[in-house]
């Protein structure tokens, strides 16, 4: 039996349905217990797990951070509720320097089985320290995995297996996103990491795009229908681990590649994927492999101004037409 | 000074103080009204009800001197000497703003005036007021900075490092925690161990509680350590015990789960700032009642022109948003 969840409720359900499963799960962060998180993600499970599994802490994000990896190392299995990702940054050194090398440094002898849930997306007027997407940041440091859903669908069947993870993952949802709906089965699934998914086949263009950029994606593929162009939508669902077969499977096919992310693209994940593929599809590659990522600018507040600054289906589009129609698109 | 003069002067004083409360609320009505209707882009947090701890405190301090500010700073950026229409042009991301509308609410700065800026990091500040302390000793300005942050902003680690230090330097710096008696939707009870105060006396920082809600209270204690930071007897830390009014944002308006309505109304009724100062100022013969409502009315009408001024301002030009991200450097 599948209905139609948000990707509020499809998180939800996968951390109620875990810790049911678990005992030795826990959740931390702030205002995650009464008040279910500030965008409501997490109402109902204080009442059903109690304040000892279902943790509110004080504004510390480095604390409960550094008390997770603890915890990990010693037999529980934390998520981490991280309420904006910006916040990130506070707790970069617990998160980097400690929960992912602990695996390695220790020569495999102690895991740190921990989940970091957190956000993304722009264009909620939210301004420069709010409305960050910090993936490529994470993404950047061997030992931490990084899932992107772009459904309920996926948020579910991902955190799920972030959960049941022996090491560090962090997640990102689209706050955009969280009233969404999509078709979740009832039954328990899980989604395994690096496994993309063909979100849509087609022929003549690749457009690989994580989380609401498939969204992004697939109006700018109807559009390209329209016009005779048929362009293949890749959902990596995990950009750490990376399902680089799939990706390059269709670029072999379509010899043309869009990809298309909301972090920054100066050093981003498109700029990793897009160098994949010019390394390891360039002879079947018609035109140059192109990124659209978030302008390089710090989010501005204006809505006159910010929502110019993250790639939109048009952009796509016209991008896309370029490279079907040979047209040479870096000479500006 | 003649005791007649002292009268006026004081007189003065207070006028200002009674109209800069007045006006940090009239600015707050008006963006809740703006959210309300839909005219605003995003969220914000008003500062209704905490007016005397902002009016108190930069009423006791020069242009010069700086305050950093929070997420709910439209206050502090009032009581430090702004004007409606460029905050308002800021809240709509208009051009005019004092950001030219590439902040916002959570990030407005007014840097004629000494407002380093409100923060959208929780504690984020912190550091900064404590580095602009350091400037103003290693310069020898004499300039005072004020870190303004709430209750919840004790749990960041990064306070007590930087208290460490300012005590150690002894900056010219005051740590003024804004206790409302919560942060978003948790009691400060449930989220600060201990004594607040005596957190920063293990730094051998010295340490005051005041009424946040008496404004000739937290004035004459400001005027008193801002004037010993100029002596270089900082740093200092002050609780003060005040209450925001409306949600943690204007959005959070179903709160009975976290806060009762009782005791809403009981800070609203017995406890409200501008009243209980109105009231003072009646009793004192200073002014009468006729002429504060008439400043109220004055004020009204300015804030409401100023909303109208920045809902018809332009937005800034789309090639504005790659400009600021790095700034000129002279070769
Ligand atoms: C580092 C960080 N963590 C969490 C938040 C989300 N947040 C915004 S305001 C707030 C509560 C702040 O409480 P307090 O410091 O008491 O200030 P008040 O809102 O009461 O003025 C929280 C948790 C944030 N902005 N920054
Ligand atoms: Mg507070």
């Amino acid at each position: 039996m599948t209905r139609e969840i948000t990707l509020s409720r499809a998180v939800n359900e996968a951390i109620a349905e875990e810790m049911r499963r678990d005992p030795s799960i826990i959740l931390l962060g702030e205002d995650v217990a009464e008040a279910g998180t500030p965008f409501k993600v997490l109402s109902g499970l204080v009442e059903e797990f109690g304040t000892d599994r279902i943790i509110d802490t004080p504004i510390s994000e480095p604390g409960f951070m550094g008390i997770a990896v603890g915890a990990a190392m010693t037999g529980l299995r934390p998520i981490v509720d991280l309420m904006f990702g910006d916040f990130l940054y506070l707790v970069m050194d617990q998160l980097c320097n400690q929960a992912a090398k602990t695996h390695y440094m220790s020569g495999g002898k102690l895991n740190v089985p921990l989940v970091l849930r957190t956000n993304m997306g722009a264009t909620r007027r939210s301004a420069a320290q709010h409305s960050q997407s910090l993936q490529a940041l994470v993404a950047h440091i061997p030992g931490l995995k990084v899932a992107m859903p772009s459904s309920a669908y996926e948020a579910k069947g991902l955190m799920k297996t972030a959960i049941r993870d022996n090491n560090p993952v962090v997640i990102f949802e689209d706050k955009l996103m969280y009233n969404d709906k999509a078709p979740v089965p009832e039954e328990e699934y899980l989604i395994p990491f690096g496994q993309a998914h063909i979100k849509r086949e087609g022929r003549d263009v690749t457009l690989v795009a994580t989380s609401s950029m498939v969204q992004v994606a697939e109006a700018a593929a109807d559009t390209l229908s329209r016009e005779g162009i048929s362009a293949e939508i890749i959902d990596p669902r995990t950009i750490v681990p990376l399902d680089e077969e799939t990706i390059l499977r269709s670029v072999r096919k379509t010899s043309r590649a869009i990809v298309i992310d909301e972090g920054h693209q100066s050093y981003g994940v498109t700029a990793e994927i897009a160098a994949r593929i010019s390394e390891k599809a360039f002879y079947h590659l018609d035109a140059p492999v192109i990124r659209m990522g978030a302008m390089d600018v710090p989010v501005p507040f204006s809505p006159a101004l910010e929502d110019i600054t993250v790639p939109n289906a048009a952009g796509v589009a016209d991008n896309a037409r370029k490279i079907c129609r040979g047209e040479l698109i870096h000479a500006a | 000074m003649s005791a007649a003069k002292k009268k006026k002067h004081n007189t003065e004083e207070y006028l200002r103080m009674y109209t800069q409360m007045v006006r940090i609320r009239a600015f707050e009505d008006n963006a809740n009204q703006l959210y309300l209707s839909a005219k605003m882009p995003g969220l914000t947090h008003m500062y209704s009800g905490q007016e005397a701890v902002a009016v108190g405190i930069c009423e006791a301090l020069t242009p010069e001197d700086k305050i950093t500010s929070t997420h709910r700073g439209h206050g502090h950026c009032v009581a430090k000497g702004a004007h409606f229409k460029e905050m308002f042009c800021e809240l709509l991301g208009k051009e005019e703003g004092y950001c030219r509308g590439k902040g916002g609410s959570m990030h407005i700065a007014d840097q004629a005036n000494g407002n380093l800026g409100a923060n959208a990091i929780v504690g984020g500040s912190m550091g900064i007021a404590t580095g602009s302390a350091l400037t103003a000793k290693r310069l020898g300005t004499g300039h005072v900075t004020v870190c303004f942050f709430g209750d919840g902003a004790t749990a960041q680690g990064l306070w007590y490092e930087v208290m460490n230090m300012a005590a150690l330097w002894k900056l010219p710096v005051i740590y003024a925690c804004e206790n409302n008696g919560y942060s978003e939707y948790t009691r400060t009870e449930e989220i600060a161990a201990g004594s607040l105060t005596a957190r920063a006396e293990a730094f051998g920082i010295e340490s005051f509680k005041v009424d946040g809600q008496d404004v000739l209270a937290v004035n004459k204690l400001a005027g008193e350590l801002a004037a010993r930071c100029r002596k270089g007897e900082g740093p200092f830390f002050l609780e003060l015990d005040t209450y925001r009014y409306h949600g943690h944002h204007v959005g959070d308006i179903n709160r009975d789960y976290y806060r009762a309505k009782d005791e809403e109304t009981e800070w609203k009724s017995a406890r409200d700032p501008i009243t209980n100062f109105g009231k003072w100022l009646i009793d004192q013969k200073i002014m009468t009642a006729d002429e504060l409502v008439a400043i109220d009315n004055e004020i009204a009408a300015d804030a409401e022109a100023a909303v109208k001024y920045a809902l018809d301002a332009k937005y800034p030009d789309v090639r504005e948003v790659d400009m600021h991200v790095y700034a000129d450097t002279a070769a």
